[in-house]
């Protein structure tokens, strides 16, 4: 292992320390105790509001939808990119790469061109009776757009790794195609299924910008938690605000060590 | 197991939320109690983005009444000319109120509001309010009056007049004061023209987003509605306010919505909000109540200046509209895209 | 988090198999229902962007992408997502080293911590930051609508790419070469830029790729704290959001295309460096 000097090691050390304590320490312990500044019980008061527990009961049946069905087919998808031959592969990866790249404004504005009012969609829906922008439809489609990368990047690296030799011998034994994937795939990449779910999941929770854009922040029935973040923000409810944000960084820290916990290249020491 | 045996209890799950997720009542605020009934009359308000503190006292106090008994309303607040657009776009509407008369009067057109909504006992108005200039707590830059604002360095911030109404409203006051109430549309041309290109440096959406916007520091005085200052004040935001002798009048209009599903209890909201108890909760948070009798009582708050004029004084808004605010031929259109800020219709 | 696009040299590598569809392996229907699924959930969306920002025709796209204000838009966006993703490519793997090579009490907790950008939501960040380095900053920093705001904020959300994208690859890092350059003489500093920064520049790139990524197309954050000045702090994505906002939906597509592109162009540009580098 390469000696560093003495000083330098410090050095880096300090400067390492110094930059995540200006961009990052300071910050969260700020809001950590602006929010518990006017005591606990006015937090509880302020996340048990009817638009608080309407908006975090939303936040969580959006991501229960959005993250199971990318999970699926996530895993679905890994085993399809590692797995078989077929001409635009390289096409499908870039696709799932892409919600990586699009900004969240772009994804709720592409939501409302294609099912918006005058989207492509729009008259259609309008006839069937159908809502999707301003409504729970609107976000659940937003949500899984942005999460959709996450479970198949964790899984394919997996995938790679492990090989296929074990797949391949149970085929030759008789094994049916889901008896292999239950029997065999599926337990060798858990751990990289969690890790993606993890990762969905905290992104699903925390999605503002294309929320914003589609889902016409009707309290009490479109607006998430981070759209009633920035509500009681903008009503100069701070300490509303901030309750609300601290109910988010909990899940987030849950989801942190969830993250931790369960990264496949942990750290030996 | 099989997947869909795993799926099914999310599923399960999934519904279960949707249906508490949509259940009861909205209000947001600690104090105000909510009625929160399951499975009954589902009203949904759409307004522009200042008026939410007073809306969370009066939909749950309207919910404790006879008339509005059952009811539970979603309530949806930005900026005026956003959510009219919303509306035309498919945004569910029993009861709308916006901060400009023409964001209602584009609902007529679509049929969603009936052509006679201002034909009501206070002509379609549920509160008025003034334009007034929004300072830093001791007014350190010592604004007065309307030539203040040109002063060499003030930075004055005033929304987009193409998506807030509250902009429309802070324009058309200064472009009256200068214009001798409509008499010299140059004079009044020019004053809109040097405060946008020399003072004003940014436009945020709504009047809220301007607000807070100036709040955090941003620009030394803040065009904004009486209302939104007094609130401001009592939310405990460092900031005076001082009313120019000439200012406009703001009216604020209501209305419900022809495709509402119950225009029964839409209707029984709107009277609520005209009502004694409701415009008391509006004057509390600084919007003057249009109920003679209420704003007589309250008269302390809401002093009177010298100058004040009207937007039928100026022409109306019909004529304003299209002489001003066109997106292709209006003059103020005009000033904003020399300057680069977005307009729409 | 994993590297973003998977180079095909690896997927390839692994026993390639010359029948396209094996027993055992998933076959063309699975194929068929990823496809479908990515394009109704990304692709459809997308095309209608690139289809409306076209409904004009091209001069109503060039005129919205030519406004000044988009331009200034652009610009500073993609100025400031290179500045901060070139920052992070430096104290990213420097964070990373210390977090692998170094030992100091509480650095579990300091390791866990770093990927809290990533799980806290962009407007929680966004209020965060405006308290404490904005008006009325408790630490006395008021750097709220300015410039240096917004590379600030966007510091924030971008810090945990890189970082986890070089530990995992230093953990692995097999240290006989190093050892052996030193006990030939070389100093610190040779043995990590000819030895150890060569072994790493894939995992740097691969997580600057995801921090531009995420610089170029961030909102949350920035919407609160930057004041979104036209000409000066407002970046694409809120010019974006005004434009559909102020109904122009035509422009707010379009301008929405050029930014697609040039992060895409970008990111090219990126994996391109990498192979070149890896050379």
């Amino acid at each position: 292992m390469m000696t560093t000097r003495r000083s330098t090691k410090y050095g880096l050390r300090f400067i390492a320390l110094a930059y995540l304590a200006i961009l990052l320490f300071v910050p969260v312990g700020l809001i950590l105790y602006r929010t518990l500044e006017p005591g606990l019980n006015h937090v509880w008061q302020e996340i048990t509001t009817p638009a608080a527990v309407h908006a975090f009961w939303l936040t969580i049946e959006v991501t229960l939808i959005a993250v199971p069905l990318n999970t699926v087919l996530g895993i679905l998808a890994a085993l399809v990119l590692t797995r078989s031959n077929f001409r635009g592969k390289a096409l499908m990866d870039t696709v799932i790469d892409l919600p990586f790249a699009i900004s969240p404004i772009v994804v709720g504005l592409s939501l409302i061109f294609v099912y918006g009012q005058t989207g492509w969609f729009g008259s259609d829906l309008a006839d069937a009776g159908i809502q999707v922008i301003f409504s729970v439809p609107g976000i659940v489609l937003a949500t899984i757009f942005v999460t959709l990368p996450f479970v198949v990047r964790e899984v394919v690296p997996v995938l790679i790794e492990v090989g296929d030799e074990q797949e391949q011998a149970a085929a030759t034994l008789g094994a049916s195609r889901w008896q292999t994937f239950r029997r065999i795939t599926l337990p060798s990449i858990r751990w990289g299924v969690a890790y993606g779910v993890v990762l969905s999941t905290a992104r699903a929770i925390g999605e503002f910008g294309a929320v914003s854009v589609v889902s016409g922040k009707i309290s009490g029935q479109t607006e998430t938690m981070t759209l009633l973040v920035e509500k009681r923000y903008g009503n100069f409810n701070v300490s509303g605000a901030y309750a609300a944000s601290a109910l988010l960084a909990v899940i987030a820290l849950i989801t942190l060590l969830g993250m931790t916990v369960l990264n496949p290249r942990k750290d030996p020491s | 197991m099989a997947l869909s045996r795993r799926l099914a209890p999310v599923a399960l799950l999934a519904l279960v939320l949707a249906v508490l997720a949509g259940c009861g009542g909205a209000s947001d605020s600690i104090s105000g109690t909510d009625a929160g009934t399951t499975g009954g009359t589902s009203l949904s308000l759409v307004a522009y983005s200042t008026p939410q503190v007073v809306y969370d006292e009066v939909v749950p106090a309207f919910e404790k009444t006879p008339e509005g008994k059952g009811t539970s309303f979603k309530t949806s607040f930005g900026a005026s000319g956003e959510q009219s657009r919303a509306v035309e776009a498919g945004l569910p509407a029993d009861v709308v109120s916006f901060s400009i008369e023409p964001d209602i009067t584009r609902l007529v057109k679509d049929g969603i509001v009936a052509p006679d909504w201002a034909s009501t006992p206070t002509k379609g108005l549920v509160n008025t309010s003034l334009v007034t200039f929004v300072v830093r707590k001791g007014n350190p830059k010592n604004i007065h009056t309307w030539q203040d604002l040109l002063k060499s360095g003030v930075q004055v911030l005033t929304p987009n007049p193409f998506s807030s109404g509250s902009a429309k409203w802070n324009l058309l006051a200064a472009y009256g004061q200068a214009s001798g109430k409509g008499k010299n549309p140059q004079a009044g041309l020019a004053y809109v023209k040097e405060l946008l290109t020399q003072h004003v440096k940014v436009q945020d959406k709504s009047a809220r987003d301007a607000l807070q916007s100036f709040v955090n520091g941003n620009g030394d005085v803040l065009l904004s509605y009486e209302s939104e200052a007094i609130t401001a004040q009592k939310k405990g935001q460092k900031v005076d306010y001082v009313t120019p002798s000439d200012t406009i009048r703001i009216d604020i209009p209501i209305a419900v919505t022809k495709t509402s599903k119950h225009p029964v209890q839409a209707k029984a909201f709107l009277a609520y909000a005209l009502s004694a108890p409701a415009q008391q909760v509006f004057a509390n948070w600084g919007y003057r109540p249009i109920n003679k009798g209420i704003l007589l009582a309250n008269a302390s708050t809401f002093p009177v200046p010298s100058g004040l004029f009207t937007i039928d004084q100026l022409g109306g808004w019909t004529k304003l509209n299209a002489e001003l605010f066109d997106v292709d031929k209006g003059s103020i259109a005009k000033i904003e895209n020399d300057a680069g800020v977005s307009t729409s219709k | 988090m994993s590297t973003p696009s998977i180079s095909f040299a690896r997927l390839g590598r692994r026993k390639p198999s010359t029948k396209a569809y094996v027993a055992g392996r998933p076959g063309p229907l699975a194929v068929g229902v990823v496809m479908l699924w990515l394009s109704v959930i990304v692709l459809l969306p997308l095309s209608a962007v690139v289809v409306k920002s076209l409904d004009g025709g091209v001069g109503e796209f060039w005129d919205a992408v030519s406004n000044p204000q988009a331009v200034a838009a652009l610009k500073f966006t993609l100025i400031v997502s290179l500045i901060v993703t070139a920052v992070n490519a430096v104290i990213g793997t420097l964070i990373a080293w210390v977090l692998v090579r170094d030992d100091f009490p509480g650095k579990r907790l300091v390791n866990a911590l770093i990927d809290l950008p990533f799980a806290l939501p962009t407007i929680v960040a966004g209020i965060t930051l405006l308290a404490l380095y904005g008006h009325g900053s408790p630490v006395g920093i008021d750097i709220a609508f300015t410039q240096a705001a917004v590379a600030f904020a966007l510091l924030f959300v971008t810090l945990p790419f890189v970082v986890r994208s070089v530990q995992p690859v230093l953990i692995e890092l097999d240290t006989d070469m190093e050892e052996a350059a030193a006990s030939l003489g070389a100093n610190g500093r040779t043995i990590f830029r000819r030895i150890v920064l060569p072994n790493l520049s894939p995992a740097i790139l691969g997580g600057c790729a995801l921090a531009f990524a995420r610089a170029v197309g961030e909102f949350g954050s920035i919407v609160l704290i930057s004041g979104n000045i036209p000409f000066h702090t407002q970046v694409a994505s809120v010019y974006v959001y005004k434009q559909l906002e102020s109904d122009s939906p035509i422009s707010a597509a379009a301008v929405s295309v050029v930014l697609l592109l040039l992060s895409l162009a970008v990111l090219l540009g990126i994996r391109l460096l990498g192979r070149f580098t890896s050379r």
